[in-house]
């Protein structure tokens, strides 16, 4: 009888074995192999002085890193990318606030506006960065005519060094508040209106209840928030491709762009290898430091 | 200066008795909403201006696009800008192409997902939770560094301008599973047991108890997957050259390189053709696919 048993339990773990194995196994295969095989590939091709498609590769150490830190390009690249992520970032969080602040007001109409705020991000960025163009035009856009109203000159957006990556980034807002300010909008419901019925109670003025009290609740949100928008900022794509292309010389280039152009245009690809794996270190750090804190959180809870 | 007038005046007529703090306050409190309703009303101008501008571009023809000064409405809506699109790149085709390749993209990751956080949370295996944690770490490994090894994969594969091309690289369901695991953990066990002991095995048990009890997640899962779908461009630009296989977006980019001078009203008519799909998906579902937008953001 216990031999028959334990014969039983084997057959039932090995049929446990294979039916977990059908239904986890293609989606883990897919990862492996379209996710964790690219990942180690790159790291390993930022060795290798190699152009893309060619069949001749020469290992050169660390030779692609040096050129990176040493290439009087990369100031002006990671510059670029700091402005885009800080400006991008810090714009959608305050205005994404501002947002939600104003949505969670009983005002009529409220629930179109949100709908309407939060449209553009499901958009396709390359759709947004052409009507945009359309609306940047110097000469026929909207906004030379918007410009021009209030008695100003349209700026050469599309061929003049800060404005195209001022224009980028203006686009970029549009399309992204409304995911901040819906974010922040839950966030602002999970308050507790008694909290705030006591500051009031209290004496406390709006902007002080805003500040003492909101806002410190809103931290965890306003985290979780700024780790997403910096992420999503630093791996951006489309629009640059659609409104710049990286350029006027190189000034909407930002280190995502970089990879694409080695890789693709310049077709170096062992170098972008070598600039995607130090993007993927700046993000796993970004990454790193979102996990810690959750971490904490969850302890002193 | 009007609205302590104004607060002051209120406060003399009102009569004495009833002068709740309520009352009195409001004058100041409908100034307030009058600012409030004006910030509102700008920011649904900014926001959907943009969009209508687009889409009363794609009507107007040369003349009234560079006329000066601007000219708000098309003098007829007709067509010509759309007829112009479809003689200079096979829209149709790429159409059907995005909507093929969304379509399935999204109901094979939503399926692959599904599958594996089955698993992951109901088949009883010792290595299961090891499974769970290259899942998860899959989330934290950006698109752009595999772009370059996979392209060359696929490049090897002769699988440039194919749709599994476009298609397989993207299949595997990181986010999907994730969000299906946790799910799934907040389902009540007792059902699935019973499902068990009338012998219903493993699949069935999948399909007839857990995806009926999962549907407002698995709608969420699948509307994020289909947006996400439809407006990739990155890959599918990488993968494509040939207007038989390319998706709308990349065809997008082909008609702005057609010539030096931008066309505004056929690339307007274009770009409504990229956004009016996503647009009517999102105002029909729009509750669904905000939740499964901010998901990750509840749970983290």
């Amino acid at each position: 009888m216990p031999k028959d048993r334990r014969a039983l339990i084997n057959r039932r773990r090995l049929r446990n074995l294979g039916i977990f194995a059908l239904l986890a196994g293609p989606n883990v295969v897919l990862l492996l192999v379209f996710v964790y095989r690219p990942l180690l590939l790159s790291f390993y091709y930022s060795l290798l002085q190699w152009n893309m498609g060619s069949s001749v590769a020469r290992f050169v150490g660390l030779q692609n890193y040096i050129r990176w830190f040493t290439d009087p390009d990369t100031p002006q690249i990671m510059g670029t990318t700091a402005i885009f992520a800080v400006a991008t970032v810090g714009g959608a969080l305050v205005l994404g606030l501002a947002m939600a602040l104003l949505l969670n007001r009983k005002l009529w109409g409220r629930g179109v506006a949100r709908t309407v705020v939060f449209a553009p991000y499901v958009l396709s960025g390359i759709a947004v960065g052409m009507l945009w163009l359309y609306i940047f035009d110097p000469r026929y856009g909207l906004l030379s005519t918007l410009l021009g109203a209030i008695g100003l000159d349209s700026p050469q957006w599309y061929t003049t060094s800060p404005w195209a990556l001022i224009m980028i980034i203006i686009v970029y807002l549009w399309k992204h508040i409304g995911y901040v300010a819906l974010i922040y909008l839950a966030g602002l419901q999970g308050i507790p209106q008694d909290l705030r019925d006591a500051a009031s109670l209290d004496g406390a003025t709006k902007v002080r209840t805003f500040g003492s009290i909101v806002l410190p609740l809103l931290g965890p949100v306003t985290f979780f928030l700024l780790i997403t928008t910096i992420l999503s900022s630093l791996q951006s794509f489309d629009l640059i491709k659609a409104m710049t292309d990286g350029g006027p010389l190189g000034s909407t280039t930002t280190l995502m762009y970089q990879i694409y152009i080695e890789g693709f245009q310049t077709g170096r690809a062992g170098y972008a290898s070598a600039s995607a794996t130090i993007l993927f270190i700046i993000l796993l750090v970004i990454t790193a430091v979102q996990l810690k804190y959750m971490e904490k959180k969850v302890h002193y809870a | 200066m009007t609205t302590t007038a104004q607060r002051t005046q209120a406060a003399q007529t009102d009569p004495p008795g009833q002068t709740t703090p309520n009352k009195r306050r409001r004058p100041f409190r409908a100034h307030l909403d009058a600012g409030l309703y004006l910030t509102m009303i700008a920011a649904i101008l900014v926001m959907s201006v943009p969009l209508i501008w687009m889409f009363l571009a794609s009507f107007k023809d040369n003349g009234e696009i560079y006329s000066m000064p601007l000219q708000w409405l098309p003098d007829q809506f007709a067509f010509f800008n759309y007829d112009q699109v479809a003689t200079s790149i096979p829209i149709g085709r790429m159409f059907l192409n995005s909507v093929g390749i969304t379509i399935a993209g999204a109901g094979l990751k939503v399926f692959l997902g599904l599958c594996c956080a089955y698993a992951v949370v109901f088949i009883d295996v010792p290595f299961r939770k090891a499974v769970f944690v290259v899942v998860l770490f899959a989330l934290l490994i950006p698109g752009q560094i595999t772009i370059i090894p996979n392209y060359e994969l696929i490049a090897n594969l002769g699988w440039l301008n194919t749709y599994q091309g476009i298609l397989v690289p993207g299949l595997a369901s990181a986010f999907g599973t994730f969000l299906f695991r946790q799910h799934f953990l907040s389902l009540p066990i007792s059902v699935l047991e019973a499902a068990q002991v009338d012998g219903a095995n493993h699949w069935r048990r999948l399909w007839k108890f857990v995806v009926p009890m999962s549907v407002p997640t698995i709608a969420a899962v699948g509307l994020i997957s289909l947006v996400n779908e439809w407006n990739d461009y990155l890959w599918p630009m990488l993968v494509t050259d040939n207007t038989d296989t390319m998706t709308l977006p990349v065809g997008l980019t082909l008609l702005q390189s057609l010539d030096g001078m931008q066309a505004w009203g056929v690339l307007m008519a274009a770009t409504v053709v990229v956004t009016l799909p996503m647009l009517l998906i999102f105002l029909i579902l729009q509750r669904r696919l905000v939740a499964g937008l901010t998901a990750g953001a509840v749970t983290g």
